[in-house]
């Protein structure tokens, strides 16, 4: 039987490009039908270790940055290796979403499999609207995240 | 950035870890002597402000919160209070307890954050909370699980544990149940418990001998520990209404940064925990009265690295009011007051996590918003963290450039700077001058 899975959604909708990781995780319920456990959060990494509690697989989405054309798409598995902290300094408050997987990996309480999309973003002005790149990005990275989840379904099935 | 001469050094910490968002550092050093000290804040609330106008009044609670994910709480409660002021309006009885209850769980998840996952690895040696979880993994898991507690009040009250929706101008868009309140109890009495020995725990680290002279302000008055209400009082003796706060407090704009500060008659001043406790701390609940006590720490701290103390007997009040508060809760016929719009100017003040926020609106017969003024704690500080460094750093100087620079982060941290509402992406990066090499 499948496992928990749990969609997070990362950002500041009043933040430009930051709001991409709570797109596209509204976009995976709503595209889902309501069908998946999506959450959001705007505070950042340190209550990350409290919102996977209880799932075996967490997909997290974030902006990152990590010198690459904003828009583009990147896929970790943080269960099988680091994230380096740098490429996510825009989760914006308190800790980030690195250093909050490296704190539930210490204490032991890390989900069997957890996956990181990070979408590079480009503005984070105050108040801007997210980018025409970013936009994109979300609709891609909640199609990969749906697809996948079927497969990954699928598979278990058999 | 490098000085002119070679007597001339300048320390430059173009990222400060661990504080909520970021902000800049910039020391300037002349023949043995601290000559500048530049705290940089990039601050949005400007965009805010300008944002608000036009918007109806009961869009503003929505649209503050999303100032700062640590403390959006203090943003809605400022703002609810000051439109109710324009309006006319009391909210009182069970309301208003409500309100305190989920300023309890702000504090509690903001204030159990900072202790736990921001400060306490600077006096316990560790680098970050993730080295800290190895050596003190017991007291990480005690924090990540009273923090949990705090979420669980904003959740049930706030309707979500970030960015709360149900606040509104005259009440809450709905109000718990007497159940659902109760459900909370048994995990507030443990956390109060963990608060106490929280208390403790911070009590006895090993802090630099730093005492400075402040001026403290806070909310004061209703014979309660403050939170949403009280007169804004000073340790020199002010006691105004926050209707009053822009005939006494002037904010400035400095060259290099784009947070206004903000002075008190031309003074600094320290807003927050230390302050509140300073000015309210016969107003504890008594256990955390008792715990406080029972540290050996007398009232008023004046070391700003006691602030984690003072966080930590907040904690524990927070605890103990939110029980209280829960144990004497009737729910209210209906979950907000009537609300008729008027023309006319309101002003509040309330204790953010941080300190004082003040919010001012003028709204129009429409309950439109023509005007807004948003003075968050963190500007009302920065003068004093930069009074504070230029006391701090005569001590340092004989350090390299980088561990002056982590000294003076310590400092900073101290005060729990939220300029999470700031620019992100800054590198660290010390400059020695006349080498024009970077370190970092």
């Amino acid at each position: 039987m499948m496992g928990a899975v749990r969609v997070i959604g990362l950002g500041n909708l009043s933040r430009g490009d930051d709001a991409a990781g709570l797109l596209a995780a509204r976009l995976v319920r709503d595209l889902s039908g309501n069908t998946m456990d999506v959450c959001e959060t705007a505070a950042g990494g340190a209550g990350l270790p409290e919102l996977m509690e209880g799932a075996d697989r967490v997909i997290l989405i974030d902006a990152a940055r990590c010198g690459r054309k904003p828009g583009t798409v990147h896929r970790l598995d943080a269960s099988a290796c680091r994230i380096a902290r740098e490429d996510f300094p825009c989760s914006t408050h308190d800790m980030g979403l690195a250093d909050a997987i490296e704190l539930a990996r210490a204490l032991g309480t890390l989900p069997k499999q957890v996956i990181v999309y990070g979408i590079e973003v480009g503005s984070l002005e105050a108040g801007a609207d997210v980018t025409e790149a970013v936009r994109l990005a979300v609709a891609t990275v909640a199609r990969r995240i749906l697809d996948e989840e079927a497969t990954v379904s699928c598979t278990k099935s058999i | 950035m490098a000085g002119k001469d070679a007597n001339t050094r300048t320390i430059h910490v173009g990222m400060i870890a661990r504080v909520e968002g970021e902000g800049a550092l910039r020391v300037t050093v002349k023949d043995g002597q601290v000559r500048d000290v530049e705290l940089r804040i990039f601050e949005p609330p400007r965009y805010f402000e300008a944002f608000l106008v036009g918007r109806r009044y009961d869009e503003v609670p929505d649209i503050v919160a999303r100032i700062c994910g640590i403390c959006p709480v203090a943003y809605q409660m400022s703002a609810v209070h000051a439109i109710e002021q324009a309006f006319g309006i009391t909210v009182n009885g069970a309301l208003r307890d409500l309100r305190r209850l989920l300023y309890c769980g702000e504090w509690i998840e903001s204030h159990t954050l900072h202790i736990y996952m921001l400060h306490a690895p600077d006096f316990l040696g560790c680098h970050s909370v993730i080295e800290m979880a190895g050596a003190h993994r017991a007291a990480v898991v005690r924090g990540l699980r009273m923090k949990k507690a705090g979420n669980s009040l904003v959740s049930l009250l706030g309707g979500r544990s970030v960015h709360p929706v149900s606040v509104r101008v005259g009440g809450f868009s709905r109000v718990p149940t007497r159940r659902e309140l109760d459900g909370l109890k048994d995990e507030l009495l443990w956390a109060r418990d963990a608060a106490a020995e929280t208390v403790r725990w911070v009590a006895g680290f090993e802090k630099p001998a730093f005492v400075q002279d402040y001026m403290f302000v806070a909310l004061q008055g209703n014979g309660e520990y403050p939170f949403n209400e009280g007169w804004i009082a000073s340790s020199q003796g002010l006691n105004i209404a926050a209707a009053e706060f822009e005939r006494h407090f002037a904010e400035t704009q400095v060259p290099y940064s784009n947070a206004l500060q903000c002075t008190l008659k031309g003074q600094s001043y320290l807003a927050g925990p230390l302050a509140r406790l300073r000015l309210n701390g016969d107003r504890l609940t008594p256990i955390a009265k008792q715990v406080l006590r029972e540290t050996g720490l007398a009232l008023p701290m004046s070391n700003p690295f006691d602030g984690i103390v003072a966080r930590a007997v907040e904690v524990l009040f927070a605890f103990e009011e939110a029980l209280r508060l829960i144990d004497r809760y009737e729910p209210p016929a209906s979950p907000t007051v009537s609300v008729t719009p008027r023309s006319g100017t309101g002003m509040a003040c309330t204790e953010a996590p941080r300190g004082i926020l003040y919010h001012r609106y003028v709204v129009d017969k429409d309950g439109v918003i023509r005007e807004a003024k948003i003075v968050p704690p963190t500007s009302q500080n920065q003068r004093r963290i930069e009074e504070d460094l230029r006391s701090f750093l005569p001590g340092v100087l004989d350090l390299s450039n980088d561990e002056a620079a982590r000294a003076c982060e310590r400092v900073i941290r101290c005060y729990d700077p939220c300029i999470s509402c700031a620019t992100h992406f800054l590198r660290l990066e010390v400059c020695e001058a006349g080498t024009g090499k970077d370190g970092g």
